[in-house]
């Protein structure tokens, strides 16, 4: 019997989800309706009575304070009937969603020793009061109330049944595929109607191979060699021949580069090698050391095309994805915190201008940040800062980064595979989420993805995941298991492929437990089922590492073992389904020569106006998208848990100061910590990607040096987003930033311990393709010896001197000021090793002597953005000389020097007693002295003309800030 | 009995910040077992072997149906002996965040109002509750705390403190009227949102839209504490956001001293 149970607020409680939903429908345009009530449905079956249920209502399902109840046999419900002014719509979940609440119902039920409850499924049921069309209805459900990638309208026409539906019990038969005989034409056709994204190439390698062995592959051998193959896993473009065309001194001139990844990010760091690199590349995360007893790893994925579909469950399923990259580092670390970069379309964006098939940005990002929210809050990981970028080029493919850093003992780094190890499965049970997920990231999005690819989307449970860290770091610190690895894009056909790449493996897939009956066997292989690690465990260990995650009520499960035959060996139902070659699956891949051009854009600098009033002008920068207070995302996330925040993203007198690097310490009681920050600017890419590396690798090194990490000890992460490589432009673009990340990494001494590429960022409708603006993102981590040595970015105390560290020069390409303006201007930002460096280490010895009060990176909006922010976020006054800088360019004008993006320079708050000593570490290094720290709550600039070219309050500089984004 | 103070901090799936909240106490000389309900619940752990029972903060079972029910349930109906043991023989409990959740859900806060009775006398059952924000969001911000009552756990704490929250569901509601005001008749509310300077809050300085700015309470006699904010966050000195500038009066912030009150009064009064 199925039980519909109803929770709903008791008269008079503020209806927090219906006033969130209220404003979303404001945001649609529709004004009509006056309120929105929320109900909570559980549908419970199971062999219950009334009292049994009454019980569960009032002691489980109920607040006793806010909230009351109803029930009835789900046969008897009678929906409410939509009035002129009331209607009434249910939402669940699609069949087959994860939804983590049904496990603890009945978890519940059972604790208040009712017996087991069947099955639960949970719904929302919203009434909308107040007169809507049935259009709007619709656009109600579709723009707000549900994505159809997960969830449905409940039609209760339909349920009428007394059990929950079950997923169908499939016969089973093992598929071979008509391959060795097959013309291109068919070869395409198979792997286009496979979603397999292998090019003609490649099928034919495949065919190549399984003529010798004189048979058709199966279904399932077929996609296993797609899943490793593809972009996702593999990475051709960056492992593969190009064959690079440039311009150089006006000559066209071709190179042949082989494996652009090892020519350029891993030669930088061969070429440093820096002792306290302790593993590089070849794990999930790049390992460097932290302290005596340990080390720490760092990786930031990509999850861009599901966060694209379901932004919620996309950017949720991304965070536990690089979670469990760390859970599986060496022998395994444990997450200590998080930082997020996202890439949207301006939020405000008019709804004409969002393609068929694409959410609105608003959406989007609203989704993006609860799903990061929900996992890192619940995993209690700290996510201690990140970024958000605004441009329209992303309006039908967002980005989203996800990073996270792990510590973990010294003697744990390293992994190895033994012949004869049992092959564990430990955490969430298999289904069918997520087919196809590696290589659907391998193409270009399209107006069909959103359904053809929907099983590519999925929701991630959090609570799951920590329950495999809370175990998995028991059986390591007890040594029972020789190696893990995460399961991910690509499933166990991922995981256990790459384990046993060099011994083999032999899988039973009857033995993997499965969230319900009817997958085939090939869904069983490459489904994407999130939270899920593969451990290799001797055969001595195996009970007690089963005993171990019991403890944690975490389901592990052996499902083979690592043979030493150099095969993939797998078997269903007593058939074998797949038996492959290791070598052939891992090496036999055919090394594709793409083509890359790189051109320059001609871009022309519009002449700016000759009189521009710089309050307004300052006032309209600090409230750009790419500038603006981000308090609205931050404060969603958890960025203290594990209780070692030093440096939080928001800062000063009343913590709305925004700062550059995080810093934390990882080991509570100890001084010593870690500094994350990260380098993003898609606007300079678009000039030159060789500058915009040189830009973000100084960037992300600067707001380390901001708060007083060492520069010497700092290591960074490259993370690529661009359009479709087998495009020459597209290519061309991303071999000249690699190119750039080469250069200046190794200018800067900071080594590439890490990096991810993420390719096909494209939306493609009517036959045009959008491409996103080439991204690069750099993250850096930085170890601090001494937190309690280092410094914010809020000005400290009045009477203080002002000054700006570094040359200004007039750069204003890409600069956000000339985008208030309409322009994109032509001289973008360069960077220069040697002086940055210079610049960089005298202020680490400044800060180190404790000789700075407060120190701010001048990045995005230039040095009037940073001395705003610095004063608003100390809640103190500033006059300060445009004169004074040291600025090197032909026109001297005064919004150049105010608002142009040279890298490399720092504003620092010195006591008027420390300047001697201050200057004294300065040697050789470009500064002066621009200006004074106020105690009153005006922020004066004087212009060349020693004229007043700025004089705002310090609260309407912050309001300014603050507004765009107050959501 | 040992001459430690001895402390369990309680775990299951979704706790979270157990780490600090252990490592909280050990600053101060405790012996501290983090513990997975499972093991009491099998009793290969018992809780009369401590003197002071944590619940730290987290998302105990994801806060699915509402936070803290599944766990005040399992304390409720499969612990409430031992915890009704545990509180007559007048040892300690806190609870932090989701923790202050599970002890109002399970009715052991504020528990009974008649300041006559041992707390545990009238059973467990629920009188306030701690419900979504008014902002309807998750927020991680810092708060200026008044604070007041008789409680041990807030022994010689300044008048105001400044501890960070991060919650959804922090809103504190009592069932009635006489509710409330029993809880301020008798000293039980121990911490209330205020403004750096003391005063009546706004938001964001109220952060959740708590009834009378409650933001944490105790039994009867005191000794049990729940509250939302996370003393455990603020302490060390640089834990706080505005640490840099200020002079520096020792290595410990403001929320060291309710750890240390804990373990001074058990070493005073059960050792």
């Amino acid at each position: 019997m199925i039980w519909r149970i109803e929770i709903f607020n008791k008269e008079g409680v503020f209806d927090v989800q219906g006033d969130g939903v209220m404003r979303s429908v404001v945001d649609l345009g529709i004004h009509s309706v006056h309120k929105v009530e929320v109900t909570q449905v559980y549908s419970i079956e199971g062999e219950l009575d009334h009292n049994a249920v009454t019980k569960i209502c009032k002691e489980l399902l109920t607040d006793p304070i806010t909230q009351d109840f109803k029930f009835t046999v789900q046969k008897d419900f009678l929906p409410t009937v939509n009035l002129e002014e009331l209607r009434v719509i249910e939402i669940a979940y699609n069949p087959g969603v994860m939804d983590p609440v049904e496990y603890s119902v009945i978890k519940g039920i059972r604790d208040l020793g009712l017996g087991e409850a069947s099955g639960v499924k949970t719904a929302k049921e919203y009434k909308i009061f107040g007169h809507i069309t049935d259009g709007q209805a619709d656009t109600l459900v579709n723009k707000v109330l549900a994505n159809k990638i997960i969830q449905h309208q409940v039609d209760h026409a339909q349920i009428r049944s007394d059990h929950f539906a079950t997923m169908g019990n499939a016969e089973h038969e093992v598929i071979s595929v008509d391959l060795i005989d097959a013309k291109d034409k068919a070869l395409m056709k198979l792997s286009k109607d496979g979603q397999l994204f292998l090019n003609i190439e490649e099928m034919k390698t495949i065919q190549a191979y399984f003529k010798k062995l004189g048979r058709n592959p199966t279904d399932c051998e077929l996609e296993t060699t797609a899943q490793t193959w593809s972009e996702h896993c593999f990475h051709k473009t960056f492992r593969g021949n190009i064959e690079f065309e440039y311009k150089e001194k006006g000559k066209t001139k071709k190179r042949l580069i082989k494996n652009l990844l090892k020519s350029t990010i891993v030669k930088a760091t061969q070429e440093l090698d820096k002792k306290w690199c302790v593993s590089v590349f070849h794990d999930n995360a790049g390992v460097i050391e932290f302290d005596k007893e340990s080390n720490v790893c760092f990786k930031v994925e990509t999850h861009n095309h599901p966060s694209a579909l379901e932004p919620f469950g996309g950017a949720n399923t991304g965070i536990g994805g690089v979670i469990r990259d760390i859970l599986g580092t060496g022998l395994g670390a444990k997450p200590i915190c998080s930082t997020d970069v996202f890439c949207f379309a301006p939020p405000d964006t008019d709804w004409k201008d969002v393609p068929a098939g694409t959410l609105h940005p608003k959406r989007v990002m609203k989704g993006v940040v609860s799903g990061v929210r929900d996992y890192g809050n619940k995993m209690g990981i700290p996510t201690i800062n990140g970024a958000i970028i605004f441009d329209p080029l992303y309006i039908g493919n967002p980005l989203v980064y996800c990073g996270n850093v792990g510590i973990m003992p010294k003697n744990k780094v390293f992994k190895k595979v033994n012949k004869g190890d049992c092959i564990v499965v430990a955490g969430g049970r298999t289904g069918r989420d997520g087919i196809h997920g590696a290589t659907f990231s391998s193409g270009e999005l399209t107006t069909d993805s959103e359904v053809v690819s929907s099983g590519a989307v999925q929701i991630g449970d959090p609570i799951q995941e920590k329950k495999v860290l809370d175990a998995m770091l028991i059986a390591r610190d007890r040594g029972l298991y020789s190696a893990v690895t995460d399961c991910g894009a690509g499933g166990l056909s991922s995981a256990v492929g790459e384990m046993g790449q060099t011994l083999g493996a032999w899988v039973d897939l009857d033995k993997v437990p499965l969230k319900y009956q009817g997958l085939n066997y090939d869904e069983i292989w490459i489904s994407e089922s999130q939270e899920r690690m593969v451990f290799s465990v001797p055969e001595k260990n195996v009970d007690e590492m089963l005993k171990v995650f019991a403890s944690e009520n975490v389901e592990a499960t052996v499902i083979g073992y690592f043979t030493g035959k150099k095969k993939l060996e797998l078997y269903y139902r007593g058939s074998q389904v797949c038996d492959i070659d290791m070598e052939f699956l891992h090496e036999g891949n055919p090394r594709i020569t793409k083509k890359a051009k790189w051109t320059a854009p001609k871009l022309k600098a519009k002449k700016l106006p000759a009189k521009i009033d710089l309050n307004e002008k300052l006032l309209e920068v600090m409230g750009h998208y790419n500038i603006c207070s981000k308090e609205w995302v931050i404060r969603q996330y958890d960025h203290e848990v594990q209780g070692g925040s030093i440096i939080k993203p928001l800062i000063g007198k009343n913590c709305d100061g925004p700062s550059d690097a995080s810093v934390i310490t990882p080991k509570l009681g100890s001084k010593k910590g870690i500094a994350i920050s990260n380098g993003i600017n898609a606007r300079y890419g678009m000039i030159d990607p060789y500058w915009m590396a040189g830009n973000c690798i100084d960037e992300a090194v600067r707001q380390i040096v901001a708060v007083g990490g060492a520069i010497d000890r700092i290591a960074i992460l490259d993370n690529f987003c661009w359009g479709n490589p087998d495009k020459p432009d597209r290519l061309g673009s991303l071999v000249r930033a690699a190119e750039g990340c080469y250069k200046f990494a190794v200018g800067y001494g900071v080594p590439f311990i890490s990096g991810k590429d993420s390719l096909y960022n494209e939306y493609a409708q009517n036959k045009k393709t959008t491409a996103i603006p080439g991204t690069l993102l750099i993250s850096a981590i930085g170890i601090v010896d001494d937190v309690s040595k280092t410094v914010t970015m809020n000005f400290k105390k009045p009477g203080s001197l002002i000054y700006v560290v570094g040359e200004t020069r007039d750069e204003m390409g890409g600069a956000v000021y000339l985008d208030t303006c309409g322009d994109m201007g032509v001289n973008v930002p360069q960077v220069d090793p040697k002086a940055a460096i210079k610049t960089f280490k005298a202020l680490n010895q400044a800060t180190a002597k404790g000789l700075v009060n407060a120190m701010h990176d001048c990045s995005d909006g230039g040095l009037a953005v940073t001395l705003a922010e610095m004063a608003f976020a100390g809640n103190l006054g500033v006059t300060a000389r445009i004169d004074k800088v040291v600025y090197k360019g032909k026109e001297k004008r005064d919004d150049v020097v105010m608002f142009s993006e040279t890298p490399s320079r720092l504003v620092v708050e010195v006591s008027p007693e420390k300047q001697k000593k201050f200057e004294a570490e300065l040697k050789g290094v470009k500064y002066s002295v621009i200006g004074r720290v106020e105690n009153s709550p005006e922020f004066v600039i004087y212009g060349f003309k020693q004229n007043v070219v700025v004089n705002l309050f310090i609260q309407d500089l912050c309001e300014a800030w603050k507004q765009p984004l107050r959501w | 009995m040992e001459k430690n103070v001895k402390v369990l901090v309680l775990r299951t799936a979704g706790t979270n910040c157990d780490g600090e909240t252990a490592n909280a106490f050990a600053h101060f000389g405790a012996t501290v077992e983090r513990v997975h309900i499972k093991r009491l619940r099998n009793r290969e752990v018992l809780l009369k072997d401590y003197h002071i029972l944590a619940i730290p903060g987290g998302f105990t079972y994801g806060d699915d149906i509402e936070s803290g029910r599944i766990l005040a349930n399992e304390l409720r109906i499969h612990l409430g002996d031992d915890l009704a043991q545990f509180i007559n023989d007048k040892k300690l409990i806190v609870g932090i965040c989701n923790g202050f959740q599970i002890l109002v859900k399970a009715g052991i806060l504020p528990g009974n109002l008649d300041k006559g009775q041992a707390a545990a006398a009238a059973g467990f059952k629920q009188t306030v509750t701690l419900t979504n924000n008014d902002s309807g969001k998750f927020e991680d911000r810092w708060s200026y705390l008044k604070v007041s009552g008789e409680s041990v756990w807030t022994k010689n704490l300044p008048k105001v403190v400044y501890f960070p929250v991060a919650h959804a569901e922090g809103k504190f509601v009592p069932s009635d009227n006489a509710v409330l005001e029993a809880l301020k008749h008798n000293q039980q509310v121990a911490f209330t949102y205020c403004s750096s300077e003391g005063n009546a809050p706004v938001y964001p300085e109220a952060p959740n839209g708590s009834i009378e700015h409650i933001a944490g309470i105790t039994d009867v006699t005191g000794r049990i504490l729940g509250l939302m904010p996370h003393p455990e966050r603020h302490f060390y000195f640089e834990n706080s956001p505005g640490w840099n500038g200020q002079t520096k009066k020792g290595l410990l912030g403001d929320g060291a001293q309710v750890f240390k009150n804990g373990i001074e009064y058990i070493k005073g009064n059960l050792l």
